[in-house]
């Protein structure tokens, strides 16, 4: 293929193709408030928002809620498009439904189901945000993508490795969902949002006019709205024309002996409390879930906390794999405080830049409630990610 | 560079310098022979048409002028045109009100319906028959060759005793292609079945007449001919037993109540009375440019092909194959270029749906996401088929250039075999 004439005919894109950024754009306050501040730094901006779940779909979870901060609703779009309209700059709407479906809800739903409780957020920023997402923003013209997540990426010149470190403000910081970020994704993203707090966002939103200012938060998964993920699995499953495990199933100690019966280990997650459906003597709490023999463990919480986990498909951000134990601060959840332990590569090593390796991790204390299908994402002292894998 | 330049998204802004529409198949300008024509209606003669002062008869005249300039373009009577909202109510009330007209029967085996139409037709008939499913009516889906056209030999074949209406579209919104509908109307009339077209992308730009084609009921719309939205009309052949589908007042002879759009309706008879003049030197001019357009694409950029390119098609669409390339990006590509055309449908959020047309012709997932229509209209210049061939091939050759699988999938096979 030899089009150098006509290419030679235009002005090359690629020439100024750093100064535009295309801003992922949630119709919310904080990827709002990222696209007026690139543009007030003077960078050319296109907004992209991502289509990524019909709403017409299993109509029964809709509920009678509001109809903001549903996945992908019609008013968020509009709320994008009407700061494009304020701020002037061209927005398009570009459709990742079945690439959402395929990479984020199927595997999620999928997990649930194999007893494991998987993060969507993680793999939507992997496999959607950074991936269909970041290509569609070089193709129509852009060398970065920027997104209103809490985090920072810093390019380390000796090392000549781009780093990822927590937001400046810990209460915002969303690092523990982006750590499945290859270099190449890192290199053409840009999180502007990591240096400033929440006020300021909110702050630079309203200095800046915007019509989503004054917006709520949204804390939910964006396609379970609800919040009310077994009703999800559920509808989400019939329409696929699978049958749930309802079958009654045994709840045991960790001895062995039935201490009761459930209905389906979809509604179980480790570490679980409420919902047990019998009394005991004192609090029990689920140890582990086997959706092959359909039982679910529980004991009380300290037979809960356990020292090691292992982890798989680690992604090493900041730094090269490492050929010795290290000392990290580990994070086994999102609302999980950091906790110090030594973690050494035990396998994989033949690609061991990324994916694909596994790592044991070993805590000073024991942890509450360490679940498999969760990430773990190991830090050091500086807030630097050093690592992700999926706990197994 | 910036300003005039087609590479101005060095610096994206909502308002590019020059900007080419080859849309006009989504929809057109009002032609400002029709502005002029319908403005007096919003203020001086402002009058309700069924009001019997002399104001009111003033815009009755002006309705009554209208209906009689549609009837002409496609060679009907002026009684048999009822003006409607556009184009999907024109499809709706035909579809459902034949549908209604079968409804009273003496026996439940008399009851049953059944309906006969295509897989690309228009959401405006695709869904009303989906909705018609649910209520209990079978309906048939005839398929398409790769050309888009359908067999009227397969329209026979589907032809039931409980078959109460075929509806197949006159020209593809997307692909442009004309289907012969005088040979299923010579069918449908041999076994005496109504027959409704969805006329809205032909009429204006191919010559239509109700009774060459055979139609009973034909559908259309004002803003595809340089009138605006919102009006619409429905032709409906003398004779034909068609219930009311709105309950109001005794407009239009109670066949569509609610108070008459006047100026709408004399801007679509404007329109209708300009087409009518235009259409033969339009089509000849318009194609002349879509075969250049096509020509000159398929002939700089490797890997494209014209869908249903040998197929009888409307003078002004192409819908082109860029193979390797996402549509999506190559849309948003050309749009920040100054160029806008459109691929597939759109959904309410703006964002492109897989195009039920093009997989329904035989195009692999792959290449009905790789196409893009480009739609020409009266006010298209040389000049702007010029840029077009411009920006094209430099947005597909820099898509082209970033794509992770355009040239690679052969050399793998090739290492493969």
């Amino acid at each position: 293929m030899n089009n150098e004439t006509q290419l030679e005919a235009l002005p090359v894109v690629e020439t100024t193709e750093s100064h535009v950024v295309a801003v992922a754009m949630s119709g919310g306050v904080d990827s709002s408030a990222v696209a007026a501040l690139l543009q007030q730094q003077g960078r050319g901006v296109i907004g992209l928002t991502m289509q990524l779940w019909n709403q017409r779909r299993l109509p029964e979870l809709q509920g009678n809620g509001p109809a903001q901060h549903r996945c992908c609703s019609l008013d968020d779009v509009y709320d994008a498009k009407r700061v494009a309209q304020h701020l002037n700059f061209p927005h398009y709407v570009v459709n990742f439904e079945e690439h959402f479906e395929e990479r984020v809800v199927r595997p999620f739903v999928d997990q649930y189901l194999s007893g494991r409780t998987p993060i969507a957020c993680t793999n939507c920023n992997t496999d959607v945000k950074f991936e269909p997402l970041l290509r569609m923003a070089r193709q129509i013209g852009a060398a970065k993508l920027a997104t209103g997540h809490y985090a920072r990426i810093r390019k380390n010149e000796s090392t000549q490795r781009w780093e990822l470190l927590r937001a400046r403000d810990d209460s915002k910081d969303q690092s523990y969902f982006l750590w499945g970020l290859t270099q190449e994704q890192l290199s053409r993203s840009e999180f502007p949002l990591g240096e400033l707090s929440k006020d300021e966002v909110r702050e630079l939103a309203r200095a800046a006019n915007l019509p989503v200012a004054e917006k709520p938060e949204s804390m939910e998964l964006c396609f379970v709205p609800t919040g009310n993920y077994v009703q999800f699995i559920q509808a989400y499953s019939a329409e696929r024309g699978i049958a749930l495990n309802r079958s009654e199933g045994e709840i045991v100690n960790e001895a062995g002996e039935v201490v009761g019966h459930h209905n389906g280990v979809h509604n179980f997650t480790i570490g679980q409390r409420k919902g047990l459906g019998f009394a005991a003597g004192k609090p029990l709490y689920v140890l582990s879930i086997d959706a092959a023999k359909n039982r679910v463990v529980v004991g009380d919480d300290e037979t809960l906390r356990t020292a090691t986990c292992e982890v798989e498909s680690v992604n090493w951000v900041s730094i090269d794999a490492p050929t010795q134990a290290i000392r990290a601060m580990v994070k086994i959840r999102h609302k999980h405080e950091p906790a110090v332990a030594t973690v050494e590569v035990i396998g994989g090593a033949e690609n061991n830049s990324q994916f694909g390796g596994n790592v044991r991790v070993t805590f000073d204390a024991p942890q509450r409630a360490i679940t498999r299908g969760q990430g773990a994402v190991l830090y050091n002292e500086d807030g630097h990610v050093l690592a992700g894998g999926w706990i197994r | 560079m910036i300003g005039k330049s087609p590479a101005s998204n060095a610096s994206p802004s909502a308002t590019t310098a020059t900007r080419v529409y080859l849309d006009y198949n989504a929809t057109t300008p009002v032609e400002p022979a029709v502005l002029d024509a319908m403005l007096p209606y919003f203020t001086e003669n402002f009058a309700n048409a069924s009001s019997i002062h002399t104001p009111g008869q003033r815009a009755r005249s002006a309705v009554e002028t209208a209906r009689e300039q549609v009837a002409v373009l496609i060679g009907a009577n002026p009684k048999e045109i009822v003006f409607t909202s556009g184009g999907t109510e024109s499809d709706n009330h035909a579809i459902f009100g034949i549908d209604a007209s079968h409804l009273e029967c003496s026996t439940s085996l008399a009851c049953s319906r059944h309906i006969i139409t295509s897989a690309i037709e228009h959401e405006a008939v695709l869904n009303a028959c989906q909705e018609l499913e649910k209520r209990g009516v079978s309906v048939t889906y005839l398929p398409f060759d790769k050309n888009g056209l359908v067999d009227p030999a397969a329209v026979r074949t589907a032809i039931r005793p409980e078959t109460v209406l075929i509806t197949i579209m006159h020209a593809n919104n997307e692909l442009g292609t004309v289907q012969p509908l005088e040979k299923i109307g010579r069918i449908a009339a041999e076994a005496d079945i109504y027959f409704h077209t969805d006329a809205v992308q032909s009429v204006g730009k191919i010559p239509v007449d109700v009774n060459t084609l055979g139609v009973d009921l034909l559908g259309l719309s004002g803003h595809k001919i340089y009138a605006p939205k919102g009006i619409g009309a429905l032709y409906i052949r003398s004779g034909t037993r068609l219930p009311q589908l709105l309950y109001g007042g005794h407009h239009q002879r109670g066949a569509r109540p609610g108070t008459e759009n006047v100026a709408g309706i004399v801007g679509l008879g404007a329109a209708a009375a300009i087409a009518r003049q235009s259409l033969t030197e339009d089509a000849a001019r318009v194609s002349a440019l879509r075969d250049r357009l096509e020509f000159e694409i398929l002939a700089r950029v490797p890997d494209t092909r014209a869908n249903a390119a040998a197929a009888p098609r409307t003078p002004n669409t192409t819908n082109i194959i860029f193979s390797g390339v996402e549509g999506e990006a190559l849309l948003i590509a050309l749009d920040l270029r100054g160029l806008a055309c459109s691929t597939g449908a759109a959904c309410s959020s703006g964002a492109v749906e897989p195009s039920h047309v093009l997989t329904a012709i035989g195009l692999t997932p792959e290449d009905a996401r790789a196409s893009l229509r480009f739609s020409l209209g009266r006010h298209t210049t040389s000049d702007e088929i010029d840029f077009a061939l411009q920006v094209v091939p430099a947005a597909v050759t820099h898509l082209r250039s970033l794509s992770s699988t355009y040239g690679r999938t052969s050399a793998v096979v090739a290492q493969r075999v």
